[in-house]
């Protein structure tokens, strides 16, 4: 197989006297589609935010091969990562199109019009609200426009925290059949952080299931569904 | 009415000089949601600057852009030293640096000019430009408004035109979400502090140009009161909410307390504060500020 997007080995990560991350390891290979489960607490938020660089962790990060630990949430944005946070990940006071060039803020290159015109394209609800500030949107545009936000620095590797939290199924269902699209389109790497199995596990090449801070299953998506474990923990059924 | 009028235009005159350190304090408020209490005196130390640069021969308005340079790049230098390291969501520490900050640089201009209130040059035109029976409109007071308006027509333009602008913005707005956009946090509060004080500057050098005033350490400090109330008064995060606030207060402060005779003059701080409380009451978020938007 090809050489891995994003490399995890032994990552371990505390808050103040509290371990939330106790040495988990995993990988991401180029064009996936992975999905990390869990429940709330077991530390899948952390994980996202020590690959961004944005909280302080031990153990090995790796992005194309480099260690990317010590480095700024900045640089780490400029070689290629991109992260859609929890709940809000848009700026509630700029319009949708301020929001889509904060996306660009890295980028010098003379495409980034035809990049927001690729975000209309994927969401056309955020073409007709192009001059409204972002905080009078609804919360699925909303988390539609955290995802063209981060699509918009032209990310190898996207990673998003539960993009799901809070939507109407329906809304989540058109939301994650465009993560597919993109994902196709623009050859993104995704790893989405998720707590609707189901969903992730469809659209997922790989999952792990996080439990307590350690990885418990991993596993292909199809599999995954079909393990009995996790369809008694995550499935419901 | 003639008496109205002319209090109507010194209402204006003053005002526009408290919305000049106004907006500087909003520039700084909209970034960190934090009030620099060292505004006014950062601003009265630049304006000291400007003065010594004339009198070493300096044409007035190269003094004063060397001035605005200069306290700018002190401001980006104290962001540096003394903000930058403290977390920017809790406050306490960085208001007491500020209150600090007020101290030190208020002993340091005392130190080098002494407290002798000194006369400072003309900036603009002086004598009348409009005089109908006994209502005189001077040049200063033209010239004081225009350029607060001119001032806040630039930073507006500089926020919503240019990349900088627009990360300030973004910085404002989400600080977690400018991180993972790539925007580097701390340069671009630094760059509001610049700006910030490259206005204020503006304005203590306008206000000390006013022919009734002179310079002296401790001018800003009745100032940066009427200042405070202005910026809260127009909503702390508008530019156009600091010149309603700082004509409001102005207003107050030579019309109001002429007219309503159980006001004493020496109340005209306090009438201003009180209706700023009347106006907070009314609007939480003062004139032109945003209400917050939050959506969980």
């Amino acid at each position: 197989m090809t050489s891995p997007i994003l490399h995890v080995e032994d990552l371990k990560a505390t808050y103040g006297p509290v371990q939330v991350l106790h040495g988990i390891d995993f990988t991401v290979f180029p064009k996936e589609i992975v999905v990390v489960l869990g429940a709330n607490g077991a530390g899948k938020t952390t994980t996202l935010r020590s690959i961004s660089g944005m909280i302080q962790t031990s153990g090995r990060i790796e992005l194309n091969g480099e260690e990317t630990r010590n480095l700024t949430p900045s640089e780490i944005v400029r070689r290629g990562v991109a992260h859609v946070p929890q709940g809000r990940g848009t700026f509630p006071e700029l319009t949708v199109e301020e929001n889509l060039k904060v996306g660009a803020f890295i980028r010098t290159d003379k495409d980034i019009k035809i990049d927001i015109d690729t975000c209309y394209e994927n969401y056309p609800v955020l073409y007709e609200r192009k001059t409204q500030m972002a905080g009078s949107l609804s919360g699925g545009e909303q988390q539609m426009l955290a995802v063209s936000r981060a699509l918009m620095s032209r990310p190898q590797l996207l990673l998003m925290d539960e993009p799901s939290l809070g939507l109407a199924p329906q809304i989540v269902e058109d939301l994650f059949t465009r993560f597919v699209a993109i994902n196709r389109e623009q050859e993104t790497t995704m790893l989405i952080v998720e707590q609707n199995a189901q969903l992730a596990l469809d659209i997922a090449n790989r999952g792990y299931v996080l439990e307590s801070g350690r990885i418990s299953v991993e596993g292909k998506a199809e599999e995954l569904i079909n393990d009995d474990a996790i369809r008694r923990a995550y499935l419901g059924a | 009415m003639d008496l109205f009028l002319q209090r109507v235009v010194d209402a204006i005159t003053n005002g526009s000089t408290y919305a000049l350190i106004a907006v500087a304090m909003v520039l700084i408020f909209k970034a960190t949601t934090l009030i620099n209490f060292a505004q006014g005196e950062q601003a009265m130390l630049g304006a000291f600057a400007v003065l010594q640069l004339w009198n070493w021969g300096i044409p007035m308005w190269g003094a004063v852009i060397i001035g605005m340079l200069f306290s700018g790049i002190l401001a980006a230098g104290l962001e540096r030293a003394f903000i930058r390291k403290f977390d920017p969501a809790d406050h306490l520490p960085l208001v007491i640096i500020t209150l600090g900050l007020f101290l030190v640089i208020n002993a340091v201009a005392a130190i080098i000019w002494r407290f002798d209130p000194q006369s400072f040059p003309q900036l603009f035109p002086s004598g009348n430009a409009f005089t109908y029976n006994n209502v005189r409109l001077s040049w200063y007071s033209i010239f004081a408004f225009g350029s607060c308006v001119l001032v806040l027509f630039v930073l507006q333009t500089l926020l919503t035109r240019t990349k900088i602008g627009l990360a300030f913005r973004a910085v404002s707005s989400n600080l977690e979400s400018s991180r993972l956009s790539g925007i580097k946090i701390g340069p671009t509060l630094q760059f509001g502090w610049a700006l910030a004080a490259a206005a204020g500057t503006l304005g203590a050098s306008i206000y000390a140009a006013n022919p009734v005033l002179q310079i002296e350490p401790s001018m800003m400090l009745r100032a940066l009161i009427f200042s405070v109330t202005a910026a809260a008064l127009g909503g702390l995060d508008s530019l156009w909410g600091a010149l309603i606030g700082g004509l409001t207060i102005g207003f107050v402060q030579s019309v109001v307390v002429q007219y309503i005779p159980f006001i004493p003059n020496e109340m005209s701080l306090s009438a201003a504060v009180v209706v700023l409380l009347i106006v907070l009451t009314l609007r939480p978020s003062g004139v032109l500020g945003t209400r917050a938007v939050e959506r969980v």
